[in-house]
C-alpha cells in the first residue's frame, strides 16, 4: 500500500500498466519497485504467469458453454438468414433477398415504431422509479426490510402471472385501475381495448412488475457510496438534491450504466406482455419486434425471414446500447469535475 | 476507505483507480462547531412522517394487484363475478386451491421448476463468480476481449439463438439415444439439462459479478499475493466471502429467471411429466378463461417459492455491498 500512497496522482489513472500493480508481489525486490519507468519490458513474472493460467481456468466453463451455445448458435442463425429455411422440406440459397424484403415490408416498420415507442416510455420510466426508490430505502431502518420485500414482491411474479393480474386490473369497466381513477374523477380510457393506450397499458405493467429488480442493484450501489462523501458534502452547505446530483449520481454511475443497458436491452425485445395480453392489439398497436420475429418464425415458418429480422433487431439494440454508453459516461465524468472544481474552490477560499 | 473512495470517485470507464489524494475532508474541529442535537430533532421527526407516507403510498400502490390477486383467489367463483372489488371475501373457501392439485399435477409442476430453478441458480453464481472474477482481478492478454465478448452477447436478441440452440440440444452426440454424429434420438431434449446447461454461465452473470467485484478494492488481492498467496486462495479466501452479497442477488436473478422461465421449458420439454409451473399455469389460462378463481390461485401458489427466497436471503442484500471491502 505504502507503494501506491508515494506516488499519488504522478500519472493519470489507467495509465500505470498492470504489470506495475502486480510487481511488488514479486520476489524482484526493491531495486526493481522504485523503477516504474521500465515498465513493459520486463520478463513475465511467475506471480503474471499464475495469473494468467489461473484467468482461463476460471474462465474455461463459461466459455466453453458461450462457444457451443451462443457462438456457434449464431453462425447457425447468419447461414438460415441467407436461405428460405423453414423447417420441413427443402430449402435453397437467397442471398441478400431476405434482408431487402425487410425495408419494403410495413408489418416491419409498423413493429418497429411500437417497439421505439415502449422502449421510450419504458427505459426512463423504469430508471427514474427503480432509482428513487432505491434512494427512498437507502436508509438505517427497521420499517426498511419491510418495504423492500413489499416493492420487491411483483419482480417475484412471473409474466404469465402478472398479465393475468393485469388483463383482470386493466378491464374498462371493472377493473381495480379504472374504478380508482373514477374516485378522483377521471374517467379512465379502454386500456388494452384502445390502440392509443395499449401501448402504454404494457409499459405500466412492465414497470411495476420489473422494478423492484433494478431497485435491489440500484441499493446495492448506493450502500457502497462512502458516508464520507455525504458528510463533507453536507459541511459545504449542500441541501438533500444537490448532496443527490453530486454525490449520489456521479458515484452511482457505473451502477446507472449497467441497469440502463439492461433496461435498452430487455425493452428491445419485449413480448410476453404483448402476447399474453393483447396478442399485438388492437389495430397491430402492440406488435413489437420479437412478436413479429416470432409470428414469422414460428407461425408463418419463414425461418429464414424471421432469422434475417432478428439480425436486423440485433443491429437496432448494439446502436442503442453504444449509444446510451455514449450518453452516460461524459455525464458523470463532468459532474465529477465539477465537483472536484468545488471542493478545490472551497479549499482556496478557507485558505 | 481510501481504496473505496479512490474506486468510485476515480475514472469510471474502468481504468485503474485514481490514487488516493488529499482532500479537504472535515476536519475534527469543523464537525465539532454544528450544533447537531437542536434543530434537527423536529426537522428530522417531519423528514420521518414525510419518508413514511411516501413508502407507504408506493406500496399500497405496488401491493394493491397482488392483495386483490390473493383475495379474488379465496374467493367462491359467484361471488368473483358479483362483487368483483370487495377486498376480503364475504365467504373464504379454499376451493381454488384444492381444484388447482386436483385438476393438473401442479405437484410434479412444483418439483421440475424447483430443480430447474436451483440448477441454474447454483451454476449461475458458481461460474459467473469465477468468470467474473478473472474479468474483474487478473491481469491477463484478451480480457478485454473475453469481456466484450460476453457484452456483446448481452445484447443478442434471445429469439435469434432459440432455433439452432434446440438444433443443437436435438442433435448433441451420444446422448438421449443419438450416435456419434448426433442422429437417431432426442440428444438432450425432455431433460432437465437442456433448460439448464445452455444458460448454466450465462452473459449476465459474467458481466453481473465482475462489475461487482471491480467495487472490491484490488489492494486486497495485492496484499495477499506480496504474502505468496495462490491466486485460486487468493479468490476463495478474500474476494468470495467479501462476494456474498453480490452472488446473493445474482443468486435470486438467476433462481427467479429459471422459476419463471416460459417459453424455453416450453420449447425442450414435450413430456407431460417434465412440465413447469408456468407451462401448466398458461394450460391453466387457456383452459379456465374466465374462471378466475383457480387460475388466481395457481398464480398465488406459483409464485410462494420465489418469494420465500427473496425473505431468507435479504440478509445478504443488506449485508453492504462495496461496504464489506473498505471496513
Amino acid at each position: 500500500m505504502s507503494v501506491q500512497s508515494a506516488t499519488p496522482g504522478a500519472l493519470p489513472s489507467g495509465a500505470v500498466p498492470a504489470d506495475t500493480v502486480v510487481a511488488p508481489g514479486a520476489p524482484g525486490g526493491p531495486g526493481r519497485r522504485s523503477g516504474p519507468g521500465a515498465n513493459g519490458k520486463r520478463p513475465p513474472h511467475p506471480t503474471a504467469r499464475q495469473m494468467r493460467r489461473n484467468a482461463w481456468i476460471f474462465l474455461a466453463v463459461p466459455l466453453a458453454l458461450f462457444a457451443v451455445f451462443m457462438l456457434l448458435p449464431m453462425v447457425i442463425a447468419a447461414v438460415i438468414s441467407f436461405t428460405d429455411y423453414a423447417i420441413v422440406g427443402d430449402w435453397t440459397w437467397v442471398g441478400f433477398e431476405n434482408y431487402t424484403r425487410i425495408f419494403q415490408d410495413s408489418f416491419f416498420w409498423i413493429a418497429l415504431r411500437n417497439t421505439a415507442w415502449y422502449t421510450l416510455l419504458y427505459v426512463p420510466l423504469g430508471l427514474v422509479i427503480a432509482l428513487s426508490t432505491a434512494v427512498l430505502l437507502n436508509r438505517r431502518r427497521g420499517a426498511v426490510r419491510l418495504f423492500r420485500t413489499l416493492f420487491y414482491i411483483p419482480v417475484v411474479s412471473s409474466t404469465v402471472a402478472t398479465a393475468t393480474i393485469w388483463y383482470w386490473l386493466l378491464n374498462p369497466q371493472k377493473g381495480l385501475l379504472n374504478v380508482a381513477l373514477g374516485w378522483i374523477g377521471i374517467d379512465g380510457p379502454a386500456w388494452l381495448y384502445d390502440s392509443q393506450w395499449a401501448m402504454p397499458a404494457i409499459v405500466l405493467m412492465s414497470v411495476w412488475a420489473g422494478f423492484g429488480a433494478n431497485m435491489i442493484i440500484f441499493l446495492g450501489g448506493l450502500q457502497g457510496v462512502p458516508g464520507d462523501l455525504y458528510e463533507a458534502a453536507r459541511l459545504d452547505g449542500a441541501n438533500a438534491w444537490q448532496q443527490f446530483r453530486y454525490v449520489t449520481l456521479p458515484s452511482l454511475s457505473r451502477t446507472t450504466f449497467l441497469v440502463s443497458t439492461l433496461l435498452i436491452i430487455g425493452a428491445f425485445q419485449v413480448f410476453d406482455q404483448a402476447y399474453v395480453l393483447t396478442k399485438g392489439g388492437p389495430g397491430n398497436s402492440t406488435v413489437t419486434m420479437v412478436y413479429y420475429i416470432y409470428n414469422k418464425g414460428f407461425g408463418a415458418l419463414e425461418m429464414g425471414y424471421a432469422s434475417a429480422l432478428s439480425f436486423v433487431l440485433f443491429v437496432i439494440i448494439i446502436v442503442f446500447s453504444l449509444a446510451n454508453a455514449r450518453l452516460s459516461t461524459p455525464r458523470s465524468e463532468s459532474g465529477e469535475r465539477r465537483r472536484t472544481r468545488r471542493s478545490t474552490r472551497k479549499a482556496v477560499s478557507e485558505r | 476507505m481510501t481504496a473505496i473512495d479512490s474506486d468510485k470517485v476515480g475514472s469510471t470507464t474502468g481504468g485503474q483507480p485514481t490514487k488516493a489524494r488529499p482532500q479537504t475532508v472535515a476536519t475534527p474541529t469543523a464537525l465539532a462547531d454544528i450544533p447537531r442535537s437542536r434543530p434537527r430533532s423536529t426537522r428530522s421527526r417531519i423528514g420521518t412522517a414525510v419518508w413514511y407516507v411516501a413508502v407507504t403510498v408506493l406500496s399500497i400502490i405496488t401491493i394493491a394487484p397482488l392483495i386483490w390477486t390473493l383475495s379474488t383467489s379465496l374467493k367462491p367463483a359467484t361471488e368473483i363475478l358479483a362483487g368483483a372489488l370487495n377486498l376480503i371475501p364475504s365467504n373464504p373457501t379454499i376451493d381454488n386451491y384444492l381444484s388447482v392439485f386436483e385438476d393438473v399435477p401442479f405437484g410434479r409442476y412444483f418439483v421440475n421448476s424447483l430443480i430447474l430453478g436451483l440448477g441454474g441458480a447454483v451454476t449461475n453464481v458458481f461460474f459467473g463468480s469465477l468468470g467474473g472474477y478473472a474479468l474483474a482481478k487478473l491481469q491477463f492478454r484478451g480480457r478485454a476481449g473475453v469481456f466484450a465478448l460476453f457484452l456483446s452477447s448481452l445484447m443478442i436478441p434471445g429469439i435469434v439463438t432459440m432455433i439452432p440452440v434446440f438444433l443443437i440440444l436435438r442433435g448433441f452426440p451420444l446422448l438421449g439415444g443419438n450416435d456419434i454424429l448426433g442422429q437417431g434420438g432426442l440428444g438432450m431434449l425432455n431433460s432437465y439439462a437442456a433448460v439448464i446447461v445452455p444458460y448454466a454461465a450465462g452473459a449476465f452473470a459474467v458481466f453481473f459479478m465482475k462489475q461487482f467485484f471491480e467495487t472490491l478494492p484490488d489492494e486486497l488481492g495485492e496484499a495477499a499475493r506480496i504474502d505468496g498467496a495462490s491466486e485460486f486462495r487468493i479468490f476463495a479466501q478474500i474476494y468470495f466471502p467479501l462476494a456474498r452479497a453480490g452472488m446473493a442477488v445474482l443468486g435470486i436473478l438467476s433462481f427467479q429467471a429459471g422459476w419463471n422461465n416460459f417459453l424455453w421449458p416450453l420449447i425442450v420439454l414435450n413430456d407431460p411429466d417434465m412440465m413447469t409451473v408456468q407451462v401448466g399455469l398458461s394450460s391453466f389460462v387457456n383452459n379456465y378463461e374466465t374462471n378466475f378463481g383457480p387460475l388466481l390461485a395457481g398464480t398465488v401458489v406459483a409464485s410462494l417459492p420465489v418469494l420465500v427466497v427473496f425473505i431468507v436471503a435479504q440478509r445478504y442484500i443488506i449485508e453492504g455491498v462495496a461496504h464489506a471491502g473498505g471496513k
